[in-house]
């Protein structure tokens, strides 16, 4: 298997606090990677470290086969990128806010327009293209969001905590969108605290206190922690932790 | 290239779906300029003057000494013709000249009347009046002295010339101070927000990850505002033309190349704000105490500079909006051309490059 991302003792320090302490993984192609831990745990500054946001304090780290000290600009070209706060413009319409990711990422006119009219169907907005994104529920803003972090199909997309504050049902349906995408090759790297999504990735790893302690399928965690759900294998590990959140 | 200008749509979209603050942004310098069309008094000292002596005899040098000792004049130039005075006036070196004919002695004591011209710069029409006054004052008091002993009472007679603004406008002088003031408003404020905005926002962590160059991100979102401000300097403009009857004397093409020089200047300002500026609130405060503060007190438009301590005419000279404003009044109200403002516009050109080179070299590619 071909891997798009790697990191080999990956270490981000603030001052004298280390936020990333010597992390160590891979990820597979089209692979939907789970990024697990408590908040203050660490992974949104992993994360933007791999987003070329955040310059690593030491080791190594490559995105998409390029090296994340120095070719920055290669792996823009190559990643998309959902933060953990909302992403689009609220006082642009929807067509607006994907015309503008489309067209920031260098898509043709011709494209844009063809992939607006797939969004638009896909997510069921048919009639909303003229709404401004603030008038709409939250539930389809993240999904929107998600759709507009892939529109230029990128080799990977990174999505910091994607379902924060939404409803089972949308949040059902958010992770059918990252099926789809990852059924077309693209690879997702998701953080998320919320357990029942673990079980949805193809693997995860668990961050705690700045260290990955655990990494492998959900299936096999279960199984060393000799536990009935990904919930109980959490609490297992997040037990030792020394951090409060952030 | 496409990408620019996918950007600058996207941000002149945010201006217009905000009407309030798009309606805000088009009316206030038409308020401004009414608001500050009513007369500011100041009291002038020490002000630069020449004096052109034709007659050299003992009474014409007796006022001279008497005006150049006075606190409220500085002589700076003893011309020797007309043409002189002229020429030092385009040169911003003095504010005044007093004019003695040939044979002003002469005429004092033989036909009792003699004539002195004063010839103010009225571009400032509070201080060119006020200056003649004093003037007018100091004569008057030196032909009292004389006529004490005398019967038949000796008579010198003050004709006054206002330069550039014979009918004393107030206008003249608040019009390009209200320009000064508007762009820097606009442009420095407005961009330093809709940057930081985008920073609470957390739109720009996203643009960040995207292939678009920092460089671009910020000529991007500060175009539409480079427009905005060439709409306002339009309003003022025919405003002060149609409604205020001042004219432009001088090239409108130097003045608008002058103007859009200035609104780039506060552009870098607001960009370099928003280097430093976390939320928008502090990007406004910022924006505010460092400039538009600054502006009203050192531009030289509300308070005369000459009048300040020195460390405060200093520090005067730091402030953008003050060759701006030096700038409008002589081309604008003089009619002066970019031979006598290549100055001023040179170290306009030196701040914008600077404050632009600073703001893109500090802008953060990356969080922290």
């Amino acid at each position: 298997m071909e891997k798009v991302i790697t990191a080999k003792d990956l270490t981000k320090k603030f001052g004298d606090f280390t936020a990333v302490d010597r992390i160590n993984f891979d990820v597979q192609k089209g692979e939907i990677f789970g990024f697990l831990g408590a908040n203050g745990a660490g992974k949104t500054t992993a994360m933007r470290m791999l987003c070329g946001l955040l310059l690593p304090t030491s080791g190594q780290a490559t995105v998409a086969g390029f090296d994340v000290y120095k070719q920055n600009e290669q792996i823009k070209q190559n990643i998309g990128y959902m933060s953990q706060k909302f992403s689009l413009y609220e006082d642009l319409t929807i067509t607006e806010n994907i015309r503008f990711y489309g067209g920031i990422y260098g898509l043709s006119n011709d494209r844009i327009k063809e992939k607006t009219a797939q969004l638009i169907k896909q997510l069921h907005l048919e009639g909303q293209e003229k709404t401004l994104v603030k008038a709409l529920p939250l539930g389809w803003k993240q999904k929107l969001a998600f759709s507009i972090a892939i529109v230029h199909e990128p080799a990977i997309v990174f999505l910091d905590e994607p379902t924060g504050g939404v409803d089972p049902i949308t949040r059902r349906e958010f992770w059918g969108l990252i099926y789809e995408a990852s059924a077309r090759g693209i690879t997702i790297f998701v953080t998320t605290h919320y357990m029942d999504e673990a079980e949805y990735c193809n693997r995860v790893s668990i961050m705690v206190d700045g260290r990955i302690d655990a990494l492998d399928t959900p299936a096999n965690l279960k199984k060393d922690y000799s536990a009935d759900s990904m919930d109980e294998v959490f609490l297992h590990l997040a037990r030792k932790a020394v951090r409060t959140g952030d | 290239m496409k990408q620019f200008l996918i950007f600058v749509k996207k941000e002149w979209l945010h201006i217009w779906r905000d009407r309030r603050t798009l309606f805000i942004l088009i009316w206030m310098p038409i308020v401004q300029i009414i608001l500050y069309g009513f007369a500011l008094t100041n009291e002038v000292k020490n002000s630069n003057i020449a004096i052109f002596d034709q007659s050299q005899d003992l009474a014409s040098t007796t006022i001279s000494k008497e005006i150049a000792a006075s606190r409220y004049f500085n002589l700076v130039k003893n011309v020797h013709s007309i043409k002189d005075i002229g020429a030092t006036f385009r040169q911003g070196k003095i504010r005044m000249a007093i004019v003695f004919p040939v044979n002003f002695q002469y005429d004092l004591l033989h036909s009792n009347r003699a004539q002195i011209q004063l010839i103010a710069d009225a571009s400032d029409p509070n201080t060119a009046n006020t200056l003649t006054n004093y003037a007018g004052a100091i004569i008057n008091d030196y032909q009292q002295s004389l006529n004490q002993h005398e019967q038949l009472p000796y008579t010198i007679k003050t004709q006054v010339r206002m330069l550039y603004n014979p009918e004393l406008k107030g206008a003249y002088s608040f019009v390009p101070g209200v320009m000064a003031l508007v762009l820097m408003l606009v442009c420095t404020m407005m961009t330093s927000i809709a940057i930081v905005k985008e920073k609470e926002m957390g739109t720009m962590e996203v643009i960040l990850v995207s292939p678009l160059k920092p460089f671009r991100i910020i000529i991007a979102k500060a175009v539409p505002y480079l427009f905005v401000s060439l709409l306002n300097i339009a309003s003022i403009l025919l405003l002060s033309v149609y409604v205020l009857d001042v004219p432009i004397v001088g090239s409108l093409w130097l003045l608008m190349s002058e103007s859009t020089l200035f609104t780039i200047t506060s552009l870098s300002l607001g960009i370099l704000i928003s280097n430093s500026a976390k939320t928008q609130q502090t990007a406004m405060f910022i924006s505010m105490m460092s400039l538009f503060l600054p502006t009203l007190l050192f531009s030289g438009f509300l308070f005369p500079i000459e009048n300040m301590p020195l460390p405060l005419q200093i520090i005067s000279n730091v402030v953008p909006s003050k060759w701006f404003y030096i700038i409008v009044k002589d081309v604008m109200i003089k009619g002066l051309g970019f031979t006598s403002i290549w100055k001023e516009t040179l170290i306009l050109v030196g701040m914008t490059m600077t404050l632009l080179g600073v703001s893109i070299y500090n802008f953060k590619i990356r969080l922290a």
